[in-house]
């Protein structure tokens, strides 16, 4: 019965859609626009009204709908995160593979009878709320009450630009490319997409690629030398057209003949006789077009977000934002918000998901209230905030951990039960709705997961804590950041230096989270405080996209490395004027900050990355320093001798904090005393660098060292090959510490006079790991080590953002005996032995694969294990501060 | 930072085992003059037993070395003092038995035990000299490093091969082919080239398997086929031929002997350790003979 409606009311749109009006559109079948359009629908089923006009539409440009997702590649692994988070939509989804979820999806368009037109590219938006107009690519126009946005930020393709661009012979995306054999195919473009397309054609196809430029220079390595080499590689039938265009498009004349393209080269024009033209040219953003409509963004800059009410809804009445566009990229938010929005349209107060999570948030609380007041209450007391998107303000608070003090034990005890039942409410209502979804999987007989079972973890509720209690201590390795929302928190950088207070509104811990260093200064909290902790990757994300966030912290930043450095005991207000004009300064790996010889007129200090000072000596470049953030180099200049003894060079993505000789004298003026620190402080870096001048050998390794990547370095492993003995014993400990399987690899890995940087984990300060894990599975101790926990669901996104290739995907196995035994009787594997390596197939297909990396040992007792058991000596575990000891006391 | 085992925190257990063996010689020397020093002596016993503890630890350091989790100091550590209490075993021992031997069981203890020791001296020796010399021979790279460049040279060998007359191509593969590289334990461990060509003979043309050790043969007949060469194009390509073989030579040479030092490096524990078995079997039976005819 359903069925047969939807089937009735598209032919109906297709036919009348010129005059169609409708009280919802939605723009874009996503999840968000999919799960909109299912509760439109079911409002529509709900209604006495016995015409069976839909009231809503749902545009998709696509043929098909959830076109990000179809982008996805076969096979794909769909997350369902955050796993918090409940699903409230009519249309179904949990995690599985890309076409799982297609097809569940096609499967609610038809049950929920969504009145969907597919490749209906919208165009143009116009009018006001009560009277929107739709314009499509086919020149048909829709109006609407009200207009839904869920078009995502991936965009449409760019496209050829030619003649001939939407033919069949072109096409946008390659699901698979083992389906096509023996054809030519040309495919246009320089990226990686393109690469990696043309690379997976070639091995049953001839393939010709075209690139605009006279090289790849947008690809990542990985690709480059595979396409260098395939380009090279005669035995392949893979050549490459280099400055070129595509001129023309000539599809085929007739079923099953091939097409051609026509291509503009520097060598003339050249026509390709071809069964498939795959163009890979990137997206165009959408950003444009959402401002065509009228919507608003606070800035410029490609990663901002626009602003929007508490209930989606733009600065345009009647027009909503969901989903990617409106900041959620995830599935499940999305389509949350879909269902919601539709609501508030209908006019209905509805809660959204996330309220229930809010409530436990704030159950620690001294005050009673709602949620969505404390909520407002907290954006208008952080002037910081005051501005941000009610949405993303939303979002902040509850991925940060809210933390209150209490006086004395009493009401400590008071709190906590309180904050405990809240808990144990939430637990108890999460296993339930496990429970259920669980039996609901049982019944409908689709294969469950071990993910499926798995309990989703509770969220904490507030976090209580003694007055004076310590937030984090100098040393330690957070970089979580801190909003005072009520009371005071006290920090003391020296441990005889002054301790600072600050009060609401303010914040702290953005040195650690800036540098990737650990905490420099004690932190405590004071009375009756109220804190917003909020996790780095939260923070990155509004540091992207909300410049007055961005702003406010960086200031502050610069005004207390300011006072850290050159003035501790002067009041923050002093060092206001002084830090806004300093000038921040940005490097990319290799860039140079300074040469030898220049006059200089200012200092540097550094605030990210790693600086490498090289002197010349003879002919060649010998590096003589090398120094992380929080350290300063090039002040000679402002002290007596303005030309630069030595060449700076950023080892790694670097910032600065430039100041001038004005600014520098003003500074010291302010607290003369400092002085006699500077001068010491210089005193011991130019000892340092005579001694490394002095060795030209050493100064090579610290350059090896650096393009090795280790000025990004915490704690890395070296081996000295004069006393390695290749036993390999290091890895045996590595393994049996870790599952039976290793996760450093001592034979790989360059070296440089006996020095060698074998394959493992060096605990970035900036682990690129961490960037794109969908699951917020990796983390860094107190202690320092970048871990990944249990939540891992085994993407490969941290293994192919590492560049150090110190992470794989292994499976979990079982080891077998233990050591007595096969010391003894030789039963069992021996200790150390690499299982990964010694399972069979069958092992290794059953069990999940995981990312296993190096966790420096962080949960024994003595330290890493390789090193522990290397019988010579040869394997050690340094940071950086330590790589001039490795040189001086060789 | 790195120091190696013999510097090992200072020489800790130089000095450690010094003190013992200070302590020892006192007992041993304090034995009565009206009889010979002995083994039966309550001063003979005291030493036998700090010999026969020493040998229990010395030997325990199989299963450390294996104890990944173990807390009890660094292997490195224990390796040091394995070397420095091992050697001065050798002292301690001799006291203990004040210099008597005979065909006997106790003899055959003293014997195996010096045997362990003096394979331990030779393995101190390669732990100590051979990773150098393996660093230079490797000068940066890694071994995969040395086979990947090996397996790109013969890739290009095989190409330039078709470009030439069929009597060198057949040269030139079949030195390819019958490259000698590792092998068994002898062979790594002595490091001979082994390595053969096929010569065609020019009249009968039968071929004759000949020694091409260091690929001397096979340049030997390149670099004497440059100059009759007829064609330019023969000639370039010989020339070329001979440049890749020559560093084929060295890839190859630098191979043979990283697999040499490393074989070394890991031979003498298959006499240190089985050695150790004998002898912790003989002392078990040392034990208990002595207790036993008391």
């Amino acid at each position: 019965m359903i069925r047969r409606v939807s089937i009735l009311t598209r032919w109906e749109v297709k036919s009348v859609a010129m005059e169609s009006r409708f009280h919802i559109a939605i723009v874009g079948s996503g999840p968000g626009g999919l799960s909109a359009a299912g509760r439109a629908a079911e409002h529509d089923l709900g209604r006495q009204d016995t015409s069976h006009q839909p009231t809503h539409i749902l545009l998709e440009s696509f043929k098909a709908p959830a076109k990000t997702i179809q982008r996805y590649q076969k096979g794909k692994h769909v997350m369902a995160e955050p796993h918090f988070l409940d699903l409230r939509s009519p249309i179904k989804f949990r995690a599985g593979t890309r076409e799982a979820i297609l097809e569940w999806w096609r499967q609610g368009i038809d049950e929920k009878g969504i009145n969907i037109r597919y490749e209906s590219e919208v165009t143009a938006i116009s009018g006001k709320q009560g009277d929107f107009l739709i314009t499509l690519n086919d020149g048909d126009t829709i109006r609407a009450e009200n207009v839904v946005l869920a078009i995502g930020t991936q965009g449409n393709p760019r496209k050829l630009g030619v003649p001939g661009e939407d033919e069949r012979l072109v096409q946008y995306q390659l699901d698979d490319p083992y389906a096509y054999q023996d054809e030519t195919i040309v495919v246009v473009g320089a990226g990686d997409a393109a690469i990696e397309n043309a690379l997976g054609l070639a091995e049953q196809n001839r393939v010709y690629i075209v690139n605009r430029r006279d090289e790849f220079a947008r690809a990542k390595e990985g690709n480059l030398n595979a396409v260098l080499k395939a380009i090279n590689d005669q035995s392949v039938d893979f050549s490459c057209f280099y400055e070129s265009h595509v001129s023309a498009v000539r599809p085929p004349t007739d079923e099953g003949e091939s097409g051609a393209i026509v291509l503009d080269t520097p060598e003339g024009e050249r026509t390709i006789e071809c069964h498939r033209i795959v163009a890979r040219l990137g997206s165009v953003p959408p950003r444009k077009f959402v401002e065509s409509c009228g919507v608003e963004f606070p800035d410029d800059r490609p990663t901002s977000l626009p602003e929007l009410s508490n209930q989606y809804e733009s600065n345009v009445p009647g027009l909503y934002i969901i989903g990617a566009l409106g900041g959620y990229p995830l599935i499940k938010q999305a389509m949350n918000q879909g269902h919601d929005v539709i609501e508030y349209i209908h006019g209905n107060d509805v809660k959204p998901v996330d309220h229930e999570l809010l409530m436990l948030q704030f159950s620690g609380l001294p005050y009673m209230a709602d949620p969505e007041e404390i909520l407002a209450l907290y954006q208008q007391r952080l002037p910081m905030f005051r501005r941000m998107n009610a949405l993303q303000f939303r979002e902040f608070i509850l991925e940060s951990r809210v933390i209150a003090s209490v006086s004395d034990d009493q009401s400590r005890e008071e709190v906590e039960a309180r904050s405990r039942a809240a808990e144990e409410k939430h637990q108890q209502t999460l296993l339930e709705r496990h429970k259920d979804r669980l039996a609901e999987l049982e019944a409908s007989n689709e294969p469950i997961t071990e993910a499926d079972r798995t309990p989703p973890k509770p969220r904490p509720a507030t976090r209580i804590m003694q007055e004076g209690e310590s937030i984090f201590q100098d040393g330690e390795y957070t970089n979580t950041f801190y909003t005072i929302a009520e009371g005071e928190a006290h920090i003391q950088y020296e441990p005889d230096g002054p301790v600072y207070t600050l009060k609401p509104g303010q914040f702290f811990g953005e040195m650690s989270l800036i540098s990737g260093r650990p905490r420099s200064g004690n932190a405590t909290i004071g009375p009756e405080t109220i804190l917003l902790e909020t996790p780095r990757r939260m923070m990155v994300k509004v540091l992207n996209s909300n410049e007055e966030v961005k702003d406010g912290i960086d200031w502050m930043f610069i005004v207390r490395v300011l006072q850290k450095h050159f003035a501790p005991d002067l009041p923050i207000e002093e060092l206001r004027k002084i830090a806004r004009k300093v000038e921040l300064q940005q490097y990319a790996s290799g860039d140079s900050i300074y040469d030898e010889g220049d006059s200089g007129d200012c200092l540097h200090l550094i605030r990210s990355g790693t600086v490498t000072l090289s002197r010349k000596v003879g002919d060649a470049q010998i590096a003589i320093d090398h120094l992380q953030s929080g350290r300063m180099f090039g002040q000679l200049a402002l002290m007596g001798d303005p030309v630069r003894r030595e060449t700076a060079t950023a080892a790694v993505k670097t910032e600065t904090i430039m100041l001038r000789s004005r600014e520098f004298l003003a500074l010291l003026k302010k607290d003369p005393q400092r002085i006699d620190d500077i001068q010491a402080e210089t005193r011991n870096q130019l000892k340092l660098e005579t001694m490394l001048a002095s060795m030209p050998e050493g100064g090579n390794v610290i350059s090896f060292l650096m393009d090795e990547g280790l000025g990004e370095a915490t704690n890395a492993m070296i081996i000295d090959e004069d006393l390695c003995v290749g036993c390999d014993n290091c890895e045996k400990a590595c393994a049996d510490t870790h599952g039976g399987i290793s996760r450093l690899d001592r034979k790989a890995g360059a070296s440089h006079a006996s020095v060698q940087v074998p394959i493992s984990c060096r605990h970035c300060e900036h682990p690129h790991c961490m960037k794109d894990c969908p699951v917020d599975a990796i983390h860094r101790a107190p202690s320092g080590e970048v871990f990944i926990d249990d939540s891992c669901i085994g993407c490969g996104n941290c293994e192919t953002n590492c560049p150090y290739d110190a992470i794989h995907m292994a499976p979990e196995l079982k080891r077998k005996g233990g050591i007595l035994s096969w010391i003894l009787f030789g039963f069992g594997s021996e200790p150390g032995a690499d299982s990964e390596k010694s399972a069979t197939a069958a092992d290794t297909q059953q069990s999940s694969h995981k990312a296993v990396k190096c966790d420096g040992c962080m949960d024994l007792k003595g330290g890493p294990a390789c090193v522990r058991a290397c019988p010579t000596g040869a394997a050690i575990r340094i940071g950086p501060d330590r790589f001039p000891e490795l040189i001086t006391r060789r | 930072m790195h120091q190696n085992i013999l510097q090992y925190r200072g020489r800790r257990y130089l000095w450690v085992v010094l003190a013992l063996l200070i302590l020892s010689l006192i007992i041993y020397l304090s034995q009565p003059s009206d009889l010979p020093p002995n083994g039966g002596s309550w001063q003979g016993y005291t030493l036998g037993g700090i010999a026969a503890a020493l040998i229990v630890w010395l030997a325990l350091l199989g299963y450390r070395k294996r104890s990944f989790r173990s807390r009890l100091g660094t292997l490195q550590g224990w390796t040091s003092a394995h070397v420095y209490l091992g050697s001065g075993l050798l002292i301690i021992a001799s006291l203990h038995c004040a210099f008597q031997f005979g065909f006997n069981i106790h003899t055959l203890l003293y014997v195996l035990m010096t045997a362990v020791i003096l394979s331990g001296f030779l393995g101190l020796f390669f732990y100590l000299s051979y990773p150098r010399r393996l660093a230079r021979v490797r000068s940066g790279r890694r071994r995969t490093d040395w086979l990947t460049e090996l397996n790109e040279i013969d890739d290009r060998i095989h190409k330039l091969a078709q470009r030439c007359n069929a009597r060198t191509r057949k040269i030139v593969e079949s030195a390819l082919d019958r490259t000698h590289l590792g092998g068994g334990a002898i062979a790594q461990l002595r490091g001979v080239d082994r390595s053969l060509v096929l010569r065609p003979d020019r009249e009968t043309s039968e071929s004759k398997l000949i020694g091409n050790p260091e690929q001397e043969t096979v340049i030997e007949h390149l670099a004497s086929a440059v100059p009759k060469a007829t064609k330019s194009d023969e000639a370039q390509v010989l020339q070329e031929l001979l440049n890749v073989f020559g560093r084929r030579r060295t890839v190859l040479s630098r191979l043979r002997q990283d697999i040499r030092l490393q074989a070394w490096m890991k031979a003498w524990l298959y006499a240190h350790v089985p050695l150790t078995v004998a002898m912790l079997s003989a002392l078990v039976v040392h034990v208990i003979s002595v207790f036993l005819y008391w």
